[in-house]
């Protein structure tokens, strides 16, 4: 990018610089340390020059926004054309209240929905499973069957929103609720859009919300890749997922690394199942996190870009340009949230934000600032979204393209986390893949390192945390706390009762019992979940089924 | 004087247990570790463990303290739970101690039950260490 003559001329005035007007000032004052890190413990150097960039070169690195390999983003215009999808994770108790705050949410600006559910859901159980003793309700809404479905979409516009799911081991079957949701209201399955998070592969490394062992796992997720291409043209068949990697303790280039060594490993698995990897690598898409260490996210997001468009274009031979692309949405850090002095934490998720933006997300998720003492009261959730609003019309950022290129900084970030990031992916094929690595407890190994470092690093006074370590102070909590209607398990169960006595048993026995053989065989599963939950079988039902098949995964016990 | 009692020698024995189905396993790794460097026996359960479970493994293990890990807001159903099951297995006087996501207006009702402290958000594991060495069953 540089002209050879005046790199030598830049290193030999900084040289002079350091030896003059830089030793006069750290003479006079010395630095506040003796070296300075980001939060994931990788140097950070005073100052960045041209000479940090001496390979550089602009058109093979960076090229043009919606251009390959996409490092400036993906749309020509940035957000000149559109902003951002505002779309704030929720859901909370029954599916009736869930609905009142999406409703809320949408009158407040919101652009997308955003589904959050409660750990049953999530493990595939029903709420009178003795499994889910204290948990209905807890950490997002109840589904457990379509006609809780049904409730939490009741007003919504499907055909014009998009929603997202955060769902994983049975993404298939909620997805199936959703679709089966929207044609029983006249809504045919190629007008809707959505994202389903599906990205079992990270449940294994960090999230844990794993079922079923990693095989009949990635099946599952296949078969909805190829529904999805088939039926669902407008549908993100799977959100991979950085973000619980990060939350778990990982730094930003394990994120990176291991974020994208799950979405190659998609990739290959879909190409093994015969479908075209154009076909199917469109409707792929990504998920990160946005800490508090605001240069090294702007780098991440950019490298995870550059990355993903060469690794598709070369090694895959992805011919369409939009397989090239990685889009991506972006929650803040709960991890970074404080319990004390909560209001706090507006500063931080509106710093992390920014970062998010600075580094061309395609939808964001702002967190509240009680969520580190519980889900976010409306009053929170509305401030945050209100943040992502004052980003986009008061702070002008979203003005002009990928304003942060050509950063000395930010580029040799990038390049830094684009090598750390190849190096894990020599590390992770040397192990066999992500699976054996999974199976090896590989990752859980290095994200519980990179914890255990970051929380010694606190205790230790290296980090300062404001109203933590730091400027501690002990006035009353002042943020109020969600409350959530005490009789919703009773509601809950009655409805999942009537579900049963009411709907047709015979149909949905048969459904199950076709569901169960189609799993023994090798057939798309989708078809006959889409059956078997509009015969209203519930979650617990369908997922037993799988259970009973497929058999459940124990992790290594890793600390 | 129960048959539980650690001496000045022995090492203080500490089961870290992730009960109900609650993933977020961060916390209770970093707790782990940290009540190991500071010279514990730490038995660590894994992931999805019933109240039942945790008690018959404390049993089992012989502990001085269970350190609980409840992120998904389920800690007022499942923690009582575990320390009645203790109750029933005559091990009162196994120290219980809880972190994760509980806001202040829970603390009471867990004290009540008998989990002896809690540790939220943005504790240093220098304070857990230092609580256990204080109350652990003299």
């Amino acid at each position: 990018m540089f002209d050879q003559s005046k790199l030598d001329e830049t290193r030999q005035a900084r040289d002079k610089w350091q030896e003059t007007t830089l030793r006069q000032t750290t003479d006079h004052r010395p630095e506040r340390a003796d070296k300075f890190i980001t939060i994931s413990g990788e140097p950070v150097n005073r100052l960045y020059t041209p000479a940090d960039l001496s390979d550089y070169d602009y058109m093979r690195d960076l090229g043009f926004p919606g251009e390959y390999p996409y490092a400036r983003g993906i749309h020509a215009t940035g957000y000149r054309g559109k902003l951002w999808t505002m779309r704030m994770f929720a859901g909370f108790g029954t599916a009736e209240e869930t609905n009142q705050r999406f409703k809320y949410l949408l009158e407040q600006g919101q652009t997308g929905l955003s589904i959050a559910f409660d750990l049953p859901t999530l493990y595939g159980y029903d709420p009178d499973a003795p499994e889910a003793l204290g948990e209905f309700g807890k950490c997002g809404v109840a589904v457990s069957s379509m006609a809780d479905m049904e409730i939490l979409l009741e007003g919504i516009p499907l055909d014009h929103i998009t929603t997202s799911m955060t769902i994983n081991s049975p993404a298939a079957v909620i997805w199936a609720m959703y679709i089966a949701t929207a044609e029983r209201r006249g809504i045919p399955k190629d007008k809707l859009g959505g994202t389903t998070q599906n990205d079992i592969l990270k449940e294994y490394i960090a999230q844990k919300e794993y079922i079923f062992p990693p095989k009949p796992s990635m099946r599952l997720v296949v078969d909805t890749f190829e529904y999805g291409s088939q039926y669902l043209p407008k549908w993100n068949t799977i959100s991979i997922s950085g973000y619980h990697i990060r939350e778990a303790g990982s730094t930003a280039a394990q994120e990176l690394a291991f974020t994208l060594a799950d979405g190659f490993e998609y990739i290959r698995w879909g190409i093994e199942r015969g479908l075209d990897v154009d076909d199917f690598a469109p409707r792929l898409s990504f998920f990160f996190n946005a800490h508090n260490d605001f240069f090294e996210e702007i780098a991440k997001y950019r490298a995870a870009r550059r990355i993903w468009a060469r690794e598709m274009k070369e090694t895959f031979g992805a011919k369409n340009p939009r397989s090239w692309m990685l889009r991506f949405h972006t929650q803040t850090a709960g991890v970074s949230l404080t319990a004390q002095q909560p209001e706090n934490n507006t500063a931080r998720v509106a710093i992390q934000a920014l970062a998010a933006v600075l580094g061309g997300t395609q939808s964001l998720h702002t967190n509240s600032m009680d969520e580190a003492l519980a889900l976010p009261s409306e009053m929170a959730a509305r401030v945050a979204l209100r943040t992502q609003q004052i980003i986009a019309h008061e702070s002008n950022v979203a003005n002009t393209v990928d304003p942060l290129a050509g950063s000395y900084f930010v580029e040799a970030m990038t390049n830094h986390l684009e090598a750390q990031a190849n190096e894990y992916f020599e590390r992770i094929e040397k192990l066999g893949g992500v699976i054996p690595a999974i199976e090896a407890g590989f990752f859980q190994r290095e994200i519980a390192d990179a914890a255990y470092r970051y929380q010694h690093e606190i205790d230790t006074h290296q980090r300062t945390i404001v109203g933590v370590n730091d400027y501690v102070s002990n006035e009353p909590l002042s943020v109020p706390i969600l409350e959530m209607d005490p009789q919703g398990y009773e509601r809950q169960i009655v409805r999942l009762e009537r579900v049963r006595n009411e709907r047709d048993n015979s149909a949905t026995q048969a459904a199950l019992k076709r569901l169960q053989d189609a799993a023994r065989d090798n057939a798309n599963l989708m078809p006959p979940i889409l059956e078997a939950v509009h015969s209203y079988a519930t979650l617990g039902e369908v997922m037993g089924v799988f259970r009973r098949v497929f058999g459940e995964y124990r992790e290594p016990v890793i600390v | 004087m129960s048959k539980y009692h650690p001496t000045a020698k022995q090492k203080i024995r500490v089961l870290v247990a992730k009960p109900g189905l609650d993933g977020h396993d961060r916390g209770a790794k970093v707790v782990a570790r940290a009540l190991r460097d500071a010279g514990m026996e730490v038995i660590y359960t894994g992931l999805r463990q019933t109240p039942e479970m945790i008690a018959e493994a404390a049993l089992q293990e012989d502990v001085d303290v269970i350190g609980l890990s409840v992120l998904s807001g389920a800690h007022t159903v499942l923690l009582p739970r575990i320390v009645e099951l203790l109750r029933q297995n005559d091990m009162s006087d196994v120290l219980v101690i809880a972190g994760g996501i509980i806001p202040d207006e829970d603390v009471p009702l867990l004290k009540e039950a008998g989990v002896h402290g809690t540790f939220g958000p943005g504790t240093l594991t220098e304070d857990i260490v230092k609580f256990i060495q204080e109350h652990v069953r003299e």
